[in-house]
């Protein structure tokens, strides 16, 4: 009851291109997190798929319907805003009713299923109030409210926990995630924050300048990143990057590996190198190193680890972990 | 002002600025006011002089009341003056809405047409103004006041307006838009309520010159039945003759009305509802 086709989708203001051509499919009740660092597209792509902008070319399907010239509210679907977007003259419960009276839905209907949205999200004491009287946290939830009550295809969210505080991200993350395997309904989600698409998707769309890097489950991304943008975008701290040349691997053009893939000993290993700076973080330490050989990187260790700054080291990559980019920046496996 | 960064010298000389200028503002309408009720010796004698039990005198009232026309004369002002704002709040918001909200050929050049209309006074076009009201009859009538105000108005409203719409959220919009309001619902019902102490801005800012004006009612519509209150004034006013106890009576008068015009829109000013919106 809600798959999403696009095909060829692109977008251009003016002469500049921000959605260069989409494919992408997603089934019936999947999770999918569009990803990526600011001004790639992915906002104007959910917008597209909202119907809020039009698409310079190419074809939208919702459950196998074209819907390139359905307005908005005919689209079936429902969206949740990082600004929140609520009405803020309509008390709570009529925020949430708006579009189903405006679809012309009875109003017991309306009555029913506003209860039974607001009984998901604990929001029953919070009815009778404005927006104005509701805190950070409540006001986006009864905005992912009005996304349930209006029983939607597809539900879309635009960052929506961009202005939440952390504590309260973390909960209405998990509220999200408990969502999603209670109503089983579709849902496409953008984030620039890859803890939150790691942690919510069956799928990430990584984009980077209006075109799909990549698209996979979390763990296929993180172990296997089709390119060097995906490698690096994926993954805290960053991967490490280093020149094929200078190992002496001739067959790639970049070396990669993730900091947590390095082992760190003072008594012998692959690379000789110096600490830098050291962060200790209680559950991990990250160490900044400096080797002749391979320039700067950075390990990541488990557990509290007693390296100062000066400390002279020797790191060794996990054979089976490590990566191999061409000079095209594309993965070789 | 925090308290760390308010030094008293700074305050206070803040405060004497302020004072002087209010002062200077209010002098002349204190002067008419204390003026228009002393008696006529009081008046050119001693007019800085308060009225005293000796000099004062209501006779400037008397005159203006006692003539009949002059209600009809408040009647035709406020006529005039209301269906003018809400004109000018009507058609200015939705042009400013249009231009802030949707992207099409010609926008910008749209916006600055209609932004001349700030720099190029209306009554240099006068004459054909005039040659237009004769020529469709509307001579004489409130109509013709009526629709040279709105278009006086309009170009002020759009640019105050458009402004302030550019700062509703989009998304409120795309959210109405998703839950299947129309672009006039959405309109009045989301952005309107928004752009509320704007909306009060632009209609005092509208109003005062509209109630003041005496070159349009003096042109357009002179007759005894449209005259409005500035006009009406003027017959106290004679070449030889002027009766000033009449004339500082009937500004006096004529202060209140624009004054609960001001009132009402005012409270709107300070009344906000944004808080909760967005953010």
């Amino acid at each position: 009851m809600g798959s999403l086709q696009l095909k060829s989708v692109r977008k251009s203001f003016g002469n500049v291109d921000v959605i260069k051509g989409i494919d992408l499919d997603v089934k019936d009740g999947e999770f999918v997190i569009f990803v990526g660092p600011s001004g790639c597209g992915k906002s104007t792509l959910l917008r597209i798929i909202a119907g809020l902008e039009d698409a310079t070319s190419g074809s939208i399907t919702i459950d196998g319907t074209e819907v390139v010239t359905v307005p908005p509210a005919k689209r079936g679907i429902a969206m949740v805003f990082q600004s929140y977007a609520l009405y803020p003259h309509l008390t709570v419960k009529d925020n949430m009713g708006l579009g189903l009276k405006q679809a012309g839905a009875p109003k017991d209907e309306i009555e029913k299923r506003v209860a039974k949205a607001s009984a998901m999200l604990s929001l029953e004491k919070y009815l009778a109030r404005r927006p104005a009287e509701l805190s950070g946290g409540q006001r986006q939830r009864v905005a992912i409210g009005r996304a349930i009550v209006r029983e939607p295809k597809l539900f879309l969210f635009d960052e929506p926990l961009s202005n939440l505080d952390a504590a309260l991200r973390v909960n209405t993350r998990l509220e999200i995630a408990r969502l999603h395997r209670d109503l089983k309904a579709t849902m496409i989600y953008v984030t620039h924050d890859q803890v939150e698409a790691m942690t919510l998707a069956d799928k990430i769309v990584v984009l980077d300048a209006g075109v799909i890097q990549q698209v996979g489950s979390p763990m296929e991304l993180y172990n296997k990143p089709a390119n060097l943008f995906v490698a690096g975008f994926i993954g805290s701290p960053g991967m490490n990057f280093i020149e094929a040349s200078r190992l002496g691997i001739t067959d790639a053009k970049t070396f990669g590996v993730r900091p947590e893939h390095i082992a760190l000993s003072r008594d012998g290993g692959d690379w000789q190198a110096k600490a830098v700076h050291v962060e200790h973080l209680g559950a991990d330490t990250i160490v900044y190193l400096e080797s002749d050989k391979v320039g700067a990187f950075t390990v990541r260790l488990f557990g509290e680890h007693h390296y100062a700054p000066g400390d002279a080291v020797y790191a060794t990559p996990s054979s089976g972990q490590t990566h191999r980019f061409d000079a095209n920046g594309q993965a070789i496996r | 002002m925090s308290k760390a960064r308010a030094s008293l010298t700074r305050t206070s000389l803040v405060h004497l600025a302020l004072i002087s200028y209010a002062i200077i503002s209010v002098f002349p309408v204190f002067l008419t006011l204390i003026n228009s009720m002393k008696d006529r010796n009081a008046i050119f004698r001693n007019p800085m002089q308060l009225p005293s039990p000796k000099t004062f005198d209501l006779v400037g009232y008397y005159t203006v009341l006692g003539q009949g026309d002059f209600a009809t004369y408040f009647q035709n002002s406020f006529i005039v003056t209301v269906a003018s704002i809400a004109l000018v709040l009507l058609f200015g918001a939705m042009a400013a809405f249009a231009l802030s909200e949707y992207r099409f050929r010609g926008n910008t050049l749209m916006g600055l047409y209609l932004a001349i209309g700030i720099m190029i006074p209306i009554r240099l076009g006068t004459v054909a103004i005039l040659q237009g009201m004769v020529a469709t009859g509307l001579v004489n009538t409130l109509t013709a006041l009526v629709l040279v105000y709105t278009a006086q108005g309009i170009p002020l409203a759009v640019f105050i307006l458009s402004e302030f719409m550019r700062t509703v959220s989009d998304d409120l919009k795309n959210a109405g838009r998703i839950d299947g309001l129309s672009e006039y619902a959405i309109f009045f019902r989301l952005v309107l309520p928004l752009v509320r102490p704007a909306m009060a801005t632009v209609a005092v800012f509208t109003m005062i010159p509209i109630w003041n004006d005496l070159w349009f009612p003096l042109i357009l519509a002179p007759s005894e039945a449209t005259k409005t209150v500035t006009l009406g004034s003027q017959i106290f006013i004679g070449q030889f003759v002027t009766n000033w106890n009449a004339v500082l009576a009937a500004l006096s008068l004529a202060i209140f009305p624009v004054l609960v015009l001001y009132l009402v829109f005012s409270r709107q000013l300070i009344r906000g509802i944004t808080s909760g919106a967005v953010k």
